[in-house]
């Protein structure tokens, strides 16, 4: 076992995949020589050939739209966008596409493409390299979205993605990047996609949360236990597929749920998981499902970054107000 | 193959427009620019105290007094050569390295740096600076550039609408849309792609088959025109011809103009020595925009050390006031982002901004 960061875990991931299937490809901009901008390719070429890892012009719905093509010749394209608010220029390509590939063709065509692209803010990024736009591809079909919380989880999910047959959006939150370490195995493995996991117990209320907002939930109950809540928290890991029966089986033992997103409040991952327990839990509830989220503005420039991020406070505050209903 | 390629020297028609040799000698006497003594001695002014302006914002930089910034060292003749050919009512829609473009347009400093920093009121032109603010979305500018333009004409106005973008650029679909549309319309925009040889990391022989991105023009049927991007004469030449035709009715003109950058992409990490060699650095050196064109105003008596120190001074000290003032600006709030959003506030907005109301205060 090797102590990793979460881009280390990624690479890792990439290298594992491309040595077991000569068909997966890496490519994008920059992700060769230089090893992508944030080093996620880091020595892929040198190891594997310009013939499989290597530059893209510049230009995403060509990235896109070439992965789909290339899905025909049985190839498994892994590109990578560079910042996720750059995917607005693949939209067809992606959900006019990639995600109808299946469908459109009556299961004779199919997509086994893994999108890769950091995002997420907090790290005082120019205009459009900070975004949480997870929402908009959870909600288009024929989409699987994954978003990780940390090094062990990133290996597993992204190795388990390429190997999916379906496209997948494939999410890393920039702040986790280099935020920590922790234990991850040099063999392979996989996580399951659609799986949430419990990262702590608790019996008064339910806190849900995926990518960095998982850390803030962390830290969020461990503030509540100090006033004796016992939060139990859940990572997501998939935002599309979610996860129902771990957060409802939560929830029917806890009554209570605060369900937290770093995205803007409306029409968002949050919401919908509220949905989902108020229609299968209404009865086990004390009190309404509450939503911790940033503000309906589009992400700010990166000076008032601070406030406008929800933060385990932020969290603690509508657990109080949740347990106090 | 029975049929004559058509491509087959297709590249002699875009050979390189030079005016001003390395050397500092006019290498093409019929094309030099009609400008006055004072013209050429303004040009240099700016070119000198554009490059203290990157030097410094390097440092402010470094030093975690600015924030987001590309370098623009070595493409001063590219930015200000052709920003020169305009006019005050000429609509700028420039990229992220283009704020040089900018200040001259009239964007006070302080606002560059404001923008730099990640405050909105960098982004706010006043209102007498026709321009966008830098576009950080790769071609986003060059169909909105056709769009200005075809406003532009509609309402009967004498200007040109001019954008910028890279040698990385040129391979977004948006730019191939962008000299399309404009040329469809016959609309008076300029679309200017510095090559600086590289997008981030990857050099411009990765992005196309085609061994020049000025003969692009050709299959959108407009204009297009290679030029030596660190001759100020011959971009300022090019710029004003294009604009000329622009004016007339004439359509619109695309052109590359080969330059370089010396510092890294941005000042977020790049590494440049993980794509560049020395070698080359030192190559495009040896063309510097500003060094040359010392050279040919020093030989016509025009240009002086005296006369550069003052230039590199003035700089220096109108930096130092535009840091203090971007200081003393109010600390961008999220409240003033939702009062952006849209002409009315809608209901969520009206609740969440009560809400930040209550957060900011404390
Ligand atoms: C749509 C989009 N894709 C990718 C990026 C990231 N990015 C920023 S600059 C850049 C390279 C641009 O190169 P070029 O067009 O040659 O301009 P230069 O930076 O060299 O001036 C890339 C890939 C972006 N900002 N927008
Ligand atoms: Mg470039």
């Amino acid at each position: 076992m090797a102590q990793m960061t979460m881009i280390q875990a990624i690479t890792n991931a990439l290298q594992t995949e491309l040595k077991n299937d000569e068909d997966v490809l890496v490519f994008g901009e920059d992700v060769g020589q230089n090893g992508g901008v944030f080093r996620a390719t880091e020595g892929l070429q040198e190891e594997f050939g310009e013939e499989r890892v290597f530059d893209t012009p510049l230009a995403e719905s060509g990235i896109i739209g070439m992965a789909v093509g290339m899905s025909t010749q049985g190839v498994r394209p892994v590109p990578e966008i560079q910042f996720f608010g750059f995917v607005f220029e693949a939209m067809d390509a992606v959900s006019g596409q990639a995600a109808r590939f299946r469908y459109r063709s009556g299961g004779r065509w199919h997509a086994p493409i893994t999108i890769r692209s950091p995002f997420g803010g907090g790290v005082h990024t120019p205009e459009l390299h900070a975004d949480s736009l997870e929402g908009l591809f959870a909600q288009q079909p024929g989409l699987k979205v994954v978003i990780p919380s940390g090094p062990y989880d990133a290996k597993g999910l992204l190795i388990q993605s390429i190997r999916d047959n379906d496209p997948v959006i494939f999410l890393e939150h920039m702040k986790l990047y280099r935020s920590f370490r922790e234990e991850v195995p040099e063999e392979e493995y996989t996580l399951e996609l659609g799986k949430a996991e419990t990262k702590r117990e608790g019996k008064d209320i339910t806190l849900i949360a995926y990518g960095a907002m998982v850390h803030a939930a962390l830290k969020a109950a461990e503030e509540l236990e100090e006033e004796n809540i016992q939060a139990e928290v859940i990572d997501l890991r998939t935002i599309a597929p979610i996860d129902v029966d771990t957060i409802i089986e939560s929830v029917k033992k806890t009554s209570r749920a605060v369900v937290i997103q770093e995205a803007q409040r409306k029409a968002g991952i949050a919401a919908s998981i509220v949905s989902e327990i108020q229609e299968r839990a209404i009865l086990h509830l004390e009190a309404p499902v509450l939503r911790v989220t940033a503000p309906d503005t589009v992400y700010p420039f990166s000076e008032a970054e601070e406030i406008w991020l929800p933060n385990h406070k932020d969290i603690v505050e509508k657990a109080k107000e949740s347990i106090n209903f | 193959m029975s049929f004559k390629n058509p491509l087959e020297k297709i590249e002699d028609k875009f050979e390189m427009i030079q005016i001003l040799d390395e050397n500092g000698k006019i290498v093409d006497e019929d094309n030099v620019p009609d400008l006055s003594d004072d013209d050429l001695v303004e040009l240099m002014k700016r070119m000198v105290y554009t490059r203290v302006l990157d030097q410094r914002s390097i440092a402010l930089n470094r030093q975690g007094r600015l924030g987001f910034y590309a370098p623009t060292a070595g493409q001063e003749a590219s930015q200000l050569g052709s920003h020169y050919a305009l006019e005050k009512d000429d609509f700028i829609l420039p990229a992220y390295r283009d704020v040089p473009q900018l200040i001259w347009h009239g964007l006070p400093l302080y606002q560059a740096f404001l923008f730099s920093r990640g405050h909105f009121h960098g982004n706010q032109m006043p209102d007498d600076v026709n321009a966008l603010s830098p576009q950080i979305i790769i071609g986003a500018q060059i169909t909105q550039a056709a769009g200005v333009a075809v406003g532009m004409k509609k309402k009967g106005k004498e200007n040109v609408a001019i954008t910028y973008t890279g040698d990385g650029g040129a391979s977004q679909g948006d730019f191939y849309e962008g000299i399309n549309f404009a040329g469809a319309y016959q609309a008076p925009a300029i679309f200017v792609v510095q090559n600086n040889q590289f997008a981030i990391s990857v050099p411009v022989d990765k992005q196309s088959a085609a061994n020049t991105i000025s003969q692009k023009a050709a299959a959108a049927g407009i204009p297009g025109f290679l030029v030596d991007g660190m001759d100020v004469l011959a971009v300022y030449q090019v710029t004003k011809e294009a604009r000329e035709r622009a004016i007339n009715g004439d359509g619109p003109t695309l052109i590359e103009t080969m330059t370089y950058r010396y510092g890294p992409h941005t000042m977020a990490g790049d590494d440049p020595t993980r794509y560049r060699t020395d070698d080359m650095d030192d190559d495009w050196e040896k063309k510097d925009p500003i060094v040359r064109f010392r050279k040919y105003l020093e030989e016509k008596d025009l240009w002086s050390e005296d006369q550069e120190n003052a230039v590199v001074e003035k700089a220096k000290e109108e930096i130092k006031a535009a840091v203090k003032k971007a200081d003393k600006y109010d600390k961008m709030k999220v409240t003033d982002l939702m009062e952006n959003m849209y002409e009315e506030l809608p209901a969520n907005l009206q609740e969440q901004m009560e809400e930040y109301k209550e957060k900011e205060s404390k």
